[in-house]
């Protein structure tokens, strides 16, 4: 059997156990209109999908993953709640590393469903797990709904709030952020002399563009509001710090967040959710006193994952990428819905990388 | 046989790359007509000259149908994923400075730098319901400065050229341009983000590692290195 063959072979089977599981299997076209992505993903998806053109339909993008033709499927005609399973190619650039694929088989399960979302959690992870029985794997798990609940906490202005909420993706500019809002880093010498000026929107330059002087004079008033507010606590700096460095088993993990709790009180929702979640993985035969945390895992991945975020790695293989990951993405199908919104949860598998281990055993 | 050098076609950037050459006592020349794309090279036997639109030689060398060729770092970081693997540098030629910058209005007073840009991007999104444009025809460069840079909110339009104008023409709020003395920018009203530089570039004599040579053509493409006072 050819590598291809043995591939689809073994997509073709997880999509059965998945839709044993319960799942409706989907298709979803392969070339997807770019503006949706594009939106919701920004300009670094075009590093990492095909952008391609015809002059009636503009630009189309080959699809880089299922999440969003399924949800804006789920969003335009689904039932809920909704169990979903699909099998395709999905097609990514590879620039920088010619030896990773740039076109491989996904293998997905994604579960809508509102009533008990810490047992939606559970069940995804579960049944990726029961899909890969029998492979030797080290699953990694977190939560990106606990730090943007810290985040939300911080005794500081809504305005810094949602900047560093903005993100919490992007480690190196968060980390900056806090740095300037906490003191640590002093201000720009060109915005000192910029606030310090007697008119600071004085100029010698025409007005031109779509970005009007007022929304020029609004941002001035709101670095000047910066500018006087007081700075985030060393202490909140310290609790944030402590709680991005968490990781250890799931349950002394929760242990840990708990008592960041107490001095972070606006966490305390988001640890019952992680307990919610390890009981439902737990009912779910989940082994979780060995089951790893942390909590920031995730914050280098797309950033439409909001809660739970877990992946499968092969061990000692860090050339490979992982065989499986997923999480939840409640605040893409607002986006997606204009106006409704699901909770909604789900992961991929690549069954690629299964044969590829395979061959080797 | 011959080993080919490729040569921009046309303008200052032409001349100069035959005054570099010729200093160095290897004479190229356009042969026919002016408008004939035609050349010869004189001083070192061997050597066949291709005349090529400078933004087509990074592409040539990494097909490997010219062995050696003139052209700007930016164009080739630009156009060449892992470019190191396709092509290397054999000299920097000293003319053909441009800086790739990123520009605004200079009536942004409250922009100076990326976290500015990074700041006005997202009340931009909230406001215009869309991301704030930059202009370019660097996508891969800009894309990739961005993103280490923290910058989000933004999405780049492709601009071929006259990109200074298309925020006077309410196609893009930014640009991210080559520059060498800024005099464009300044007369369209903008100015350079004072973090911004993404890439100094200038002319360079870059060599083809996808060529393939045969013995003889080894021999010339030494002698022609050693003429130019260049490393094998």
């Amino acid at each position: 059997m050819s590598e291809k063959a043995k591939i689809r072979a073994r997509a073709a089977a997880l999509a059965s156990g998945f839709e044993s599981a319960g799942a409706v299997a989907v298709e979803t076209p392969v070339l997807l209109p770019a503006e949706a992505l594009l939106d919701l993903y920004g300009e670094d998806i075009r590093g990492r999908a095909y952008v391609t053109t015809d002059a009636l339909r503009g630009e189309q993008m080959l699809r880089p993953d299922f999440t969003v033709p399924v949800v804006q499927m789920h969003m335009a005609h689904g039932a809920e709640p909704a169990r979903y399973t699909y099998a395709g190619e999905v097609f990514r650039r590879q620039e920088e590393d010619q030896t990773r694929a740039n076109e491989y088989m996904q293998v997905g399960y994604e579960v809508f469903d509102r009533e008990n979302p810490a047992a939606s959690d559970a069940e995804v992870f579960a049944v990726m797990q029961e899909a890969l029985k029998g492979v030797e794997l080290r699953a990694a798990t977190g939560d990106i709904g606990i730090l943007a609940a810290a985040v939300a906490g911080l005794e500081t202005t809504e305005r810094r709030k949602r900047a560093l909420a903005r993100h919490i993706w992007r480690p190196r500019k968060f980390k900056a952020l806090l740095d300037r809002y906490s003191g640590k880093a002093e201000m720009p010498a060109s915005r000192a002399a910029l606030l310090a000026a007697d008119d600071p929107m004085a100029h010698k330059y025409p007005d031109i563009g779509l970005r009007s002087q007022a929304e020029v004079a609004e941002r001035i008033d709101g670095l000047r509001a910066d500018a006087a507010a007081d700075p985030i606590s060393p202490l909140q700096v310290e609790l944030i710090e402590a709680l991005l460095n968490v990781r250890e088993t799931l349950p002394n993990a929760l242990e840990h967040i708990r008592d960041l709790a107490v001095d972070m009180p606006a966490i305390t929702e988001a640890a019952f959710r992680l307990r919610d979640r390890m009981h439902a993985l737990e009912a779910r035969g989940v082994d979780v006193e060995s089951l790893e945390f942390e909590a920031s895992y995730g914050r280098t991945s797309m950033e439409y994952y909001d809660g739970f975020v877990f992946g499968f790695y092969v061990p000692g293989r860090a050339d490979l990428p992982p065989v499986a990951t997923g999480g939840r993405y409640d605040a893409l199908t607002q986006v997606l819905g204009q106006g409704r919104e699901i909770p909604a949860v789900g992961g991929v598998i690549r069954p690629g990388i299964l044969v590829q281990l395979e061959d080797v055993a | 046989m011959t080993i080919k050098l490729g040569v921009p076609s046309k303008g200052r950037l032409m001349e100069k790359t035959f005054d570099w050459f010729g200093a160095r006592g290897v004479t190229l020349s356009r042969t026919g007509s002016d408008r004939e794309y035609a050349g010869a090279v004189a001083g070192v036997e061997g050597v066949e000259l291709v005349l090529l639109s400078a933004g087509e030689i990074p592409r040539e060398l990494a097909a490997g149908r010219i062995h050696l060729g003139v052209t700007g770092t930016d164009l080739v970081r630009e156009k060449l994923g892992q470019w190191e693997q396709q092509v290397q540098e054999k000299a920097e030629l000293g003319f053909g400075h441009a800086d790739l910058i990123i520009a605004v209005p200079g009536c942004w007073v409250d922009v100076d730098s990326l976290e500015d840009l990074d700041a006005a991007a997202a009340a931009f999104r909230r406001t215009h319901g869309f991301r704030l444009r930059i202009a370019t025809k660097y996508h891969r460069l800009v894309r990739e400065f961005l993103q280490d840079n923290g910058v989000a909110d933004y999405q780049l339009v492709d601009s071929q050229g006259a990109t200074e104008g298309t925020i006077k023409n309410l196609t893009a709020e930014g640009v991210a341009d080559i520059t060498s003395t800024g005099d464009t920018l300044r007369a369209n009203h903008l100015k350079i983000l004072s973090d911004a530089l993404v890439l100094k570039s200038q002319a360079t004599l870059f060599k083809s590692r996808k060529a393939d040579m045969d013995d003889d053509e080894r021999v010339v493409m030494g002698t022609l290195l050693a003429q130019l006072g260049l490393d094998g």
